[in-house]
């Protein structure tokens, strides 16, 4: 027979077992236990009875509210739609200068167009739109292509050596591929690099061979980058004299660039993005590069 | 420890070592154009390293006849070390998991093993599997003999399930390494691994009844229900959820018999048991024994043991769906997980307050014994944890917590603050009876280790917790106009501050995890104290009158 004993601490009784020197008191169970059982079964069943709950063969206790998660989800977007309506069917389809006249338009522009550029753009571009190397810089003011609205949204739709049939296509040709050898590279390097704004770190090397550079680059290049070497932008062929450079401006990197050629790829949204999200993308990213919006009113 | 065992048994283990070795090299044959055959051969590997020690010690003298008197401990020793090598193993991994998380850039090659993606599970796997597997499967093996008075029944069966454990874990580590998994969180290793287990678990089973239908005792301790509702479900969960189906015998590939929200549900009835069961019965099978042992002081109320037990056992059952909310999952299944998961807050606070109400009375034992602090803290975790768990499974507060940071700090509260604590408390306490040593090499290690421990635990916790919830308002706020306010790399530029600190906590607990190990490790070099310390009742001790 088990032999209980007194717990002189708590003035209870054990239940006179004893593994190995462990005892169990025999408390009864407290009552906030009980009470706490009693009050969570009865809110689990007023939500039976309330919310879809039970199965019954091949269908189940609906529940006297009604509700359903899928109808639930359904109209929040429906709500969602409705709310969105009135300013979406305004973007899509006013001319861009009207909209950038209605601050209240604009305000949407900035704040959608920021999140639609983190979640779509940023990866590549950098959250604040700034470019890293092969990706470029969307606030410098100096485009390829073009900053007005109308010509991103075409880039946005189209993309750049993309999978696009209408695709903007912008291939730099790999010189070294049997076009120019590598004195020749070397001058037309030399001939950039003293010509281009910004390159403070001039060294021999650039000095030499810079006539013969202009020569080549006149030859070769003149076609795609413009006589002045100021880019087209109807070829998307970047300016080789600006402070701005998408693959580096060190004598290594330029010659990389005319010995290998490049070709960087920038997906078309159409088939991701609406018209809408695109035409709120074009003028938010007009609005990361100031400087090109002053330009531009500068020219009228 | 071969000593332990006769010839016939030496005889014995050799020939099961042979058998599965013939089995890895079968498998290694079958599989030499897959990566399957990687395996095969280091289950070979793995057998005749096994091997070799018996093979060296078949001629030793044979043991005594009265070691049917003495409790089985030599594999207690062996599994409370290799608790300790996964355990630094796998909060390793997880500390440099953290920091690629921080820092993505620390991924040092390019190589596929050194990716996130396979490094992650080497730590979940490594932590619950490792760590908690080989502590549950040691200490039950002490608890056992101990409540019931009886050495296990079998002297080469501990050994295999103990080594046989080990196995699946190595396959399933050196799996995801391999790029070998089948993509189930928690159940990720391949077919042939999960086979091998469901052999060894099964032997466990049986082991466990057997062991307890010798017990002298007249009734089975409350933590022995604990320890058996743990082996059994844990058998049942893998059992099911493992149902696949290779591509051929020499693929390690396999496929689910499940597919779209039935796969869903059955791996998160399988994942949110294994948390019950795995990560909570056994542990409050630990809790139970260690806590009033250290403690001395008798379980506050064995009534509410049991109801603990029942409503635990019952309630966890159909839980599971709490994890797909909002999902493809039919609503009707949502609605039960959910409010089941509110009910069974009861029974776990019950737990909870009964392992703390056992302290009634030792409290100034707590304050100076860092050992029992740790079951206590343990305990208290365990309360903080369950309560956030039925809060999480509420709809509407899991719309804000899902896919979050939060969820992360809520398995790390239950892992870190409960899972972890419970067991290094429950080791330092028998590490030292077990080796016959007086007490720990050093009790300052031990008060180190606790405070890393607990301070870790709760910079993890917190970081998280606002990393989480911050991550959950970030994706749900609306501008006025009805479009998203915040792109997710925000949301993750957000998140920054709280990886380092994350990285910095679980940092913190590892180094605790690495001078416990060391502090048992110099427990074990010690000298044996003369009276060897246990104070166990001896195996078979006659029935006193009156008892
Ligand atoms: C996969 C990377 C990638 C992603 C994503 C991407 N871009 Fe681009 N983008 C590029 C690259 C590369 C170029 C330059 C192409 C070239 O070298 O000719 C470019 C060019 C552009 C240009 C032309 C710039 C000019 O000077 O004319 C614009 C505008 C632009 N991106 C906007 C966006 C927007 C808006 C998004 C988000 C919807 C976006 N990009 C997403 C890679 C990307
Ligand atoms: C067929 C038209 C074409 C010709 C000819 C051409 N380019 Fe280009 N070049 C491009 C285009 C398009 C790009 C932009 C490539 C891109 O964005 O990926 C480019 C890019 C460059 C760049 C990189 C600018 C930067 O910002 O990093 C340099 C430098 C350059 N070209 C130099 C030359 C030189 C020198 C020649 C003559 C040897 C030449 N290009 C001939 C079309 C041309
Ligand atoms: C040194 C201490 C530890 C550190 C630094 C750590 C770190 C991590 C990290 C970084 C993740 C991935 C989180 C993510 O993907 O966002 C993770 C996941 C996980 N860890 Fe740990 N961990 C530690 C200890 C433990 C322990 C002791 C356990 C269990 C016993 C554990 C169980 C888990 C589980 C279950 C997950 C998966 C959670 C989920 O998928 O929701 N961890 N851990």
């Amino acid at each position: 027979m088990a032999v209980k004993e007194d717990d002189p601490v708590t003035g209870k009784q054990t239940t006179g077992h004893d593994w190995n020197g462990i005892k169990e008191l025999d408390t009864p169970v407290p009552r906030v236990v009980i009470f706490f059982l009693i009050v969570t079964a009865l809110f689990s069943t007023v939500y039976w009875i309330l919310m879809p709950a039970w199965p019954l063969g091949v269908t189940y206790t609906r529940g006297l509210l009604g509700i359903d998660q899928q109808t639930s989800v359904e109209n929040a977007l429906i709500r969602g739609a409705i709310q969105r309506e009135d300013w979406e069917r305004e973007i899509a389809t006013l001319p861009y200068d009207e909209i950038e006249a209605r601050p209240e338009l604009m305000q949407i522009v900035k704040e959608s167009g920021n999140t639609l550029f983190g979640d779509n753009c940023a990866a590549c571009h950098g959250l604040d739109g700034s470019g890293r190397v092969g990706y470029p810089d969307l606030t410098s003011g100096r485009w390829l292509w073009g900053g007005d609205p109308e010509t991103v949204e075409e880039t946005l739709r189209v993309g750049i050596n993309s999978s696009h049939p209408e695709g903007r296509f912008a291939q730099m040709p790999a010189f070294g591929d049997g076009m120019l050898d590598r004195t020749e590279i070397a001058a037309v390097v030399s001939y950039i690099r003293s010509n281009a704004e910004g390159i403070d770190d001039l060294g021999e090397l650039d000095a030499q061979g810079v006539e013969d550079g202009y020569e080549l680059y006149a030859m070769n290049c003149a076609a795609c980058h413009g006589e002045d070497a100021r880019g087209n932008r109807e070829l998307g062929a970047p300016d080789l004299l600006d402070a701005h450079w998408l693959y580096g401006s060190d004598r290594t990197d330029l010659f990389q660039t005319i010995s290998n050629g490049r070709a960087g790829h920038m997906p078309q949204w159409e088939d991701r993005l609406s018209l809408v999200q695109r035409r709120i993308l074009a003028l938010y990213v007009g609005s990361l590069s100031p400087a090109e919006r002053l330009e531009a009113l500068d020219v009228e | 420890m071969i000593a332990q065992l006769t010839r016939n048994e030496r005889h014995n283990a050799l020939i099961i070592l042979g058998v599965v070795g013939l089995a890895g090299a079968a498998l290694g044959l079958a599989g030499r154009n897959d990566l399957l055959g990687y395996h095969g051969l280091l289950i070979v590997l793995f057998s005749a390293m096994v091997a070799l020690p018996v093979i060296r010690a078949l001629d030793a003298p044979e043991p005594t006849l009265d070691r049917e008197d003495e409790y089985y401990d030599d594999p207690i020793r062996v599994g409370v070390i290799l608790t300790m090598i996964w355990a630094v193993f796998g909060m390793f991994v997880g500390v440099w998991v953290a920091a690629l998380l921080a820092w993505p850039e620390l991924t040092f090659t390019d190589q596929a093993w050194a990716s996130f993606g396979r490094l992650r599970p080497a730590h979940t796997t490594g932590v619950i599997f490792g760590f908690g597997g080989n502590a549950l499967i040691a200490t039950s093996f002490h608890v056992l003999q101990r409540t019931s008075r009886a050495r296990l029944a079998g002297q080469v069966t501990p050994w295999f399930v103990l080594i046989g454990y080990n196995l699946f874990c190595l396959l399933a580590v050196t799996g995801y390494f391999l790029g070998i998994t089948q993509s189930k969180e928690y159940a990720e290793p391949e077919w042939y691994a999960d086979l091998w287990l469901v052999i060894v678990w099964v032997t466990y089973f049986v082991l466990y009844l057997r062991t307890l239908a010798r017990r002298k005792e007249p009734h089975i301790y409350v933590a022995n229900w604990y320890f058996l509702a743990f082996i059994v479900v844990v058998a049942i969960l893998h059992i099911v959820n493992g149902l696949a189906v290779p591509i051929s015998w020499g693929s390690a590939k396999s496929y689910t018999i499940y597919s779209g929200v039935q796969d869903a549900m059955t791996q998160w009835w399988y994942g949110h048991n294994a948390v019950a069961f795995f990560l909570t019965a056994g542990f409050l099978g630990m809790l139970y024994y260690y806590l009033p042992k250290r403690a001395e002081r008798p379980i506050f109320s064995y009534r509410l043991s049991i109801i603990s037990f029942w409503g635990i056992t019952f309630m966890y059952m159909w839980a599971g769906s709490h994890h797909l909310h909002y999902t493809a999952l039919p609503h009707w299944v949502q609605t039960l997980g959910m409010t089941f998961s509110v009910m069974l807050l009861v029974p776990s606070w019950a737990s909870a307050g009964n392992a703390l109400l056992t302290l009634n009375g030792a409290w100034h034992k707590v304050r100076d014994d860092a050992t029992l602090r740790f079951m206590m803290i343990a305990a208290v975790f365990y309360g903080i944890t369950t309560f956030e768990g039925s809060f999480l499974a509420i709809r509407a507060v899991n719309s804000l917590s899902h896919y979050t940071d939060w969820t992360i700090g809520h398995v790390h509260a239950g892992a870190l603050g409960w899972v972890a604590m419970i067991t290094f408390g429950s080791i330092y306490t028998f590490v030292p009876s077990l080796w016959g040593r007086e007490r720990m090499y050093s009790n300052t290690l031990v008060e180190v280790h606790f405070w890393c421990a607990l301070i870790g635990t709760l910079i993890y916790v917190f970081a998280m917790w606002n990393s989480g919830i911050i991550q959950g308002l970030m994706w749900r706020t609306y501008n006025d106009s009805g479009t998203l306010t915040y792109s997710f790399l925000e949301s993750l530029v957000a998140m920054h501050p709280y990886y380092i600190a994350r990285t910095l906590g679980g940092l913190l607990f590892f180094i605790g995890a690495v001078v416990g190990t060391y502090n048992i490790y110099m427990t074990i070099r010690g000298t044996t104290a003369p009276r060897a310390a246990a104070g166990d009742v001896p195996v078979g001790r006659p029935l006193a009158p009156g008892e």
